[in-house]
């Protein structure tokens, strides 16, 4: 074999199971470099567009942003001229995600990692390295996974969502005010550092919660998920433009500027 | 209709029956008259009774499946009442006889039979089924009780953290052995301490801060760097009562909430004070924390269990202390969070 060694990024943020699983791979597979091991979500993004790995495992629970989060980040930013690497996601306990990574066919390893089950783990990495699928269909399936991931109950949903009506009033405050404003003047919310920008065609709101949360109480019929941060009222999208880059812009009916699409819901946008 | 059960209906009604035939059999057997004529008087005002009351019942019925009160009373008077009368047509009309009443002795008598029947057996029904209905609530209770008890032991327990250090726990034992011994004495300490938490009504502050150090310890070791904590007791305070394991909820949501998210971790001090009251002095336990703070924390669908921490220590002092206890939850300036229960000083009793 002339194969370059393959190498693999850990984000963990326990110190001691961090180099716990570099030791535990070491032993299940030599040849493997592990080339780098992040602490947060943040850096695991950053390090791993940087030195593009083969193979990554990535813990759920991190500080900075989850796993899957830190996943689906990656997928959107990754160069189209390499291959998406090959995605294990570690867990300590949670019966969702088991579920998740089931129901999607994602590996997954169970802390504590136990030698028999990441030699399993590692013999199916060494499979889909060597039988390396183009580029763009790995990327394509990553992506369809991570989206079911991101939709399943208990991952980045909420794990018991409100069966609260659904939300027709934000009610967003301004000094000694809070403004009602009605969820049907909404043409998109924006998720910006801690607070969600909401906009209508005239006017622009913040508000504290999450969009996540936001997400859950409104109808995704009519509010679509256009980006980690960014759901847009998909009547008021006048058209879809794509740049050079390939990426995907939105013009909506009612405001000026243009919204982004990430590649994870690019699938979204498809000439009928 | 409220608790309209067929079944139960359908069992009144055979009882009934069954009852009026033994009486019309006793009324034969007594010489009254033929068996034909007394089981049609008998069944007559037994089942006409039966039906006013077991169908007003279900009408009336609140919870029990019986009317309360004077209305109970009512009803089953209204239903012997109807019965006698539209059991004596019945009666009347399978005999042929004429008159509504027979003579005036075998009246009263039947009066008598009808009324002590018809008490009777109301009264038969009604304990019956408010036995059931006592049963019902009981089991209903035990089942909310169990349910507020395994979800306190989740809470307590959480399954994410138990797997975390267990797999601390396992690393340690292969490259740092002493450590490894001290760490599964704090699990040890800190599983002994939830476990029990439920039974034992006070324990000393001594040993709360004992139980939240082991809590810490295990977190600390999970943590590394990004988590440093101080916990802050003056001696005077270490033999006051406290409920057990009170801030441990507290604690494990600064961890949680504040420290977990953020990347560069933070610090957690806990200390006990005291202040004047109005009425004696007060104890004040406040949990720090220089995490991501209050506004970074969801207000809704957050990880299960995280509110229910909160809401179990309010729980707690509200039963305990009643109003004289308060809990605040506070946004520190600087980012981070404190929250601080004051309730009243008491000794500890030998």
């Amino acid at each position: 074999m002339t194969a370059p060694a393959p190498r693999a990024l850990i984000a963990e943020d326990e110190p001691l199971l961090a180099a716990a699983l570099q030791h535990a791979l070491a032993q299940a597979w030599p040849a493997l470099q592990v080339v780098a091991t992040v602490g947060d979500g943040l850096s695991a993004v950053r390090q791993a567009l940087a030195l593009r790995p083969e193979v990554l495992f990535f813990d759920i629970r991190m500080p900075g942003q989850s796993g899957l989060e830190a996943a689906a980040e990656l997928a959107d930013a990754w160069p189209a001229d390499t291959p998406f690497p090959a995605l294990v996601f570690v867990t300590a306990y949670d019966q969702y995600a088991v579920q998740a990574f089931e129901a999607q066919a994602v590996d997954y390893l169970l802390k504590p990692v136990q030698a028999a089950r990441l030699q399993k783990t590692v013999q199916k990495l060494q499979q889909t390295l060597t039988h390396q699928a183009p580029a763009a269909t790995v990327l394509e399936a990553t992506m369809a996974q991570l989206r079911h991931l991101l939709a399943a109950p208990g991952m980045a949903a909420p794990a018991n969502p409100q069966t609260n009506a659904p939300l027709t009033l934000i009610q967003a405050s301004s000094g000694s005010q809070i403004h009602m404003v009605p969820v049907s003047e909404v043409l998109y919310f924006e998720a910006a550092d801690k607070y969600v920008r909401v906009l209508t065609a005239t006017h622009e709101h913040l508000i504290r919660t999450p969009l996540k949360d936001l997400a859950a109480q409104l109808d995704p019929q009519v509010f679509w998920q256009v980006h980690r941060g960014t759901l847009v009222r998909a009547s008021a999208i006048r058209n879809v433009t794509r740049d050079e880059a390939g990426k995907l812009h939105l013009a909506l009916q009612g405001r000026p500027e243009k919204l982004a699409v990430s590649r994870l819901y690019a699938h979204l946008f498809k000439a009928m | 209709m409220p608790h309209f059960d067929p079944r139960s209906l359908l069992r009144h009604g055979l009882i009934t029956t069954a009852f009026c035939c033994a009486i019309a059999l006793a009324l034969t057997v007594s010489g009254q008259g033929t068996w034909d004529v007394q089981l049609a008087y008998s069944l007559g005002i037994g089942v006409v009774s039966w039906l006013v009351i077991d169908l007003g019942r279900v009408l009336l019925a609140r919870d029990a499946g019986w009317p309360h009160g004077w209305r109970g009373g009512a009803l089953i008077a209204a239903g012997i009442s109807t019965g006698y009368v539209l059991g004596s047509l019945i009666g009347n009309a399978y005999s042929g006889s004429a008159q509504l009443l027979p003579h005036q002795q075998g009246a009263m008598s039947a009066l008598v039979i009808t009324i002590a029947a018809g008490a009777g057996i109301s009264f038969f029904f009604y304990s019956q089924s408010h036995a059931r209905h006592l049963q019902a609530h009981m089991a209903q209770a035990q089942r909310d009780a169990a349910e507020a008890r395994l979800k306190l032991l989740e809470a307590q327990l959480e399954p994410h953290m138990l797997f975390n250090t267990l797999a601390n726990l396992r690393v340690l034992v292969a490259t740092d052995p002493p450590r490894a011994q001290a760490m599964l004495d704090h699990l040890i300490a800190y599983l002994r301490a939830t476990l029990s938490a439920s039974r034992a009504t006070t324990h000393p502050l001594a040993d709360e801060f004992e139980r939240l150090r082991d809590y810490l310890e295990l977190m600390a070791v999970r943590m590394g760097p990004r988590l440093s904590y101080q916990l802050d007791l003056p001696e005077s305070l270490r033999s006051v009562a406290v409920p057990p394991l009170l801030l441990q909820p507290l604690v494990e949501n600064a961890i949680r909430h504040g420290l977990e998210p953020q990347v560069q971790g933070g610090r957690i001090s806990v200390r006990a004070r005291t202040r004047p009251g109005p009425a004696g002095p007060l104890l004040v336990l406040e949990v720090h924390d220089t995490g991501a703070g209050l506004a970074a924390t969801p207000p809704a669908g957050e990880p299960p269990g995280s509110h229910f921490g909160l809401a179990q220590v309010r729980e707690r002092l509200a039963t305990l202390y009643g109003t004289t206890a308060t809990l605040e939850l506070i946004a520190a300036s600087a980012g981070g969070t404190s929250a601080t229960v004051t309730f009243p000083l008491k000794p500890v009793t030998p």
